[in-house]
């Protein structure tokens, strides 16, 4: 199981990458793995606000739905469309093609993208799916 | 891995759907000991076993098999069951391992009336390993002295495997041609690893189908074999539905009669003598169904799932999805649901608060002597 240390992770076993203003977000490696393939991915709507930790979409798997929380607030500016040919992709490649959706986010004066507190580092997120198991 | 009835099973071992496609293009291995096997023996064996089930045991040759169902006084399902006739005064029950116990307790009561019969819980002492799938024939033959050629569908025989005495049989419950081989437990590994073995030796490593199956962009090619490989309950609850096949909890209850399931037929009116619920099952029969089973295709690409209810076009709720899934096979959202019997369609299935068009289609979904 991967847990890449460039990105930032939820509670909720979601990634982020931030690139300037932009966060692209997806499921992590784990979940993929816990959910079992993924046959269906709902996301939500380009041009749509999010708000971190509410529910944003759904990601079905053959035995399971799950809610797909946002992790950022700000607009959505694109979507993975790939994932409705292919939602297989999430569970090949979760940091990779199977990403799912991009914000705008605000940026601080400083430059830097804002990002809401309560976001897990590397380490613990893998500390978090250590405990659950 | 995940409980099952008591049992620690594998829900997957990688990727269900490589493993559901593997069987539909080549062959899968299942490891099914935790089904029930209850052993009916003696000169009063058939007899006892018409009594106590709703099908004709008795008038089926040794060597023959059967799909049939137990049931309550009153009609009610208690469970389904395959029965083999091993020998003349031999006969061996295959229950679901979650009503096993209630099998067993019912078919001991049932038979206390009929001298020369005996019931014995075989379950423990009997492992089980089914190879499924269009390359099953070819891979078993390798290793085993049985003629597969000359054993019919829902047939078996006494032989060995990989050097071990087994029962096989040709069935099954994916919809395709393959075999289930009863065992001593002590023995699974042993036939798991000569199948695995003669399945590489034929086809390559199973796993060289991981990857495109995984991908997924374009339907598996049926042309191309590939290996063989090992497959969990998730596969085998998708491979059934798609065959049309009923899971007991699902389809099939203590509420409701083999005629709702549209399995009227294992309901052996025509034997001469009485069984456990004849009387009801014969007014269900004259009286028709109550509820209907129906395949549905639904147009969207959500899933529809056990318990969502199918609603008409005017918004009525007429009916409850047992089963469903994305189907591997057809790439498509398919569910079974029973639904009153005057409903009318169109039909919707309420997914999560959001009604889905769903069309009605011919059970089953998936027919392997339809496919070129």
């Amino acid at each position: 199981m991967s847990v890449p240390a460039e990105l930032h992770y939820t509670e909720e076993h979601e990634w982020v990458a931030i690139d300037s203003d932009t966060a692209s977000i997806g499921i992590t490696d784990y979940a993929a793995q816990s959910l079992g393939d993924v046959v269906y991915v709902s996301l939500p709507a380009v041009g749509s606000a999010v708000t971190a930790g509410e529910p944003c979409g759904e990601v079905e798997s053959t035995k399971s739905v799950s809610d797909l929380y946002s992790p950022v607030d700000g607009e959505v500016t694109e979507v993975n469309e790939e994932l409705d040919d292919d939602p297989g992709l999430v569970n090949a490649e979760p940091y990779g093609a199977g990403w799912m959706f991009r914000v705008r986010v605000a940026v601080g004066s400083d430059g830097e993208a804002a990002l809401p507190p309560g976001l897990l580092t590397p380490v613990e997120y893998e500390e978090l799916t250590k405990s659950a198991g | 891995m995940t409980d099952f009835a008591g049992w620690l099973m594998p829900l997957r071992y990688k990727s269900e759907t490589a493993e559901h496609t593997a069987v539909r293009s080549s062959a899968g291995l299942f490891d099914l000991s935790h089904m029930g096997e209850i052993a009916v023996t003696g000169p009063g064996a058939g007899a006892a076993l018409d009594y106590a089930v709703c099908g004709w045991p008795s008038a089926l040759a040794p060597g023959r098999a059967r799909y049939t169902m137990l049931c309550a006084e009153d009609g009610g399902v208690l469970d389904d069951l395959v029965i083999y006739r091993q020998g003349p005064e031999r006969f061996m029950v295959v229950a679901n391992a979650v009503n096993t116990a209630v099998v067993l307790a019912e078919l001991r009561k049932r038979s206390a009336a009929t001298s020369g019969a005996e019931v014995q819980d075989e379950t423990a002492a009997t492992g089980l390993i089914a190879i499924q799938g269009p390359n099953a024939a070819g891979i078993l033959s390798t290793v085993t002295d049985l003629d597969l050629a000359d054993m019919r569908y829902y047939a078996g025989a006494y032989g060995t495997v990989a050097g071990c005495r087994v029962w096989v049989a040709r069935t099954g419950y994916t919809g395709e041609d393959g075999f289930e081989i009863f065992c001593a437990p002590q023995d699974c590994e042993r036939i798991w690893m000569a199948l695995t073995q003669a399945g590489e030796m034929l086809l390559g490593p199973g796993d060289a189908l991981l990857a495109p199956a995984l991908r997924g962009t374009t339907p598996p090619s049926p042309a191309e074999p590939d290996g063989l490989m090992p497959a969990g309950l998730a596969a085998r609850d998708t491979l059934r539905l798609e065959a049309g096949m009923p899971l007991y909890g699902n389809e099939l209850g203590r509420n409701m009669t083999p005629y709702e399931a549209g399995l009227g037929r294992v309901v052996r009116l025509d034997k001469p003598s009485d069984f456990v619920g004849r009387k009801a099952l014969a007014a269900r029969s004259e009286e028709g169904p109550r509820q209907v089973l129906i395949g549905l295709v639904a147009k969207s690409r959500r899933v529809p799932r056990h318990g969502y209810p199918v609603m008409s076009r005017t918004g009525q709720r007429v009916g409850v999805v047992t089963s469903g899934a994305r189907s591997p096979t057809l790439r498509t959202s398919i569910a079974m649901a029973y639904v009153e019997t005057d409903a009318t369609t169109p039909f919707g299935i309420d997914i999560r608060g959001s009604e889905e068009p769903a069309e009605v289609t011919e059970l089953p979904f998936y027919d392997r002597s339809k496919q070129g």
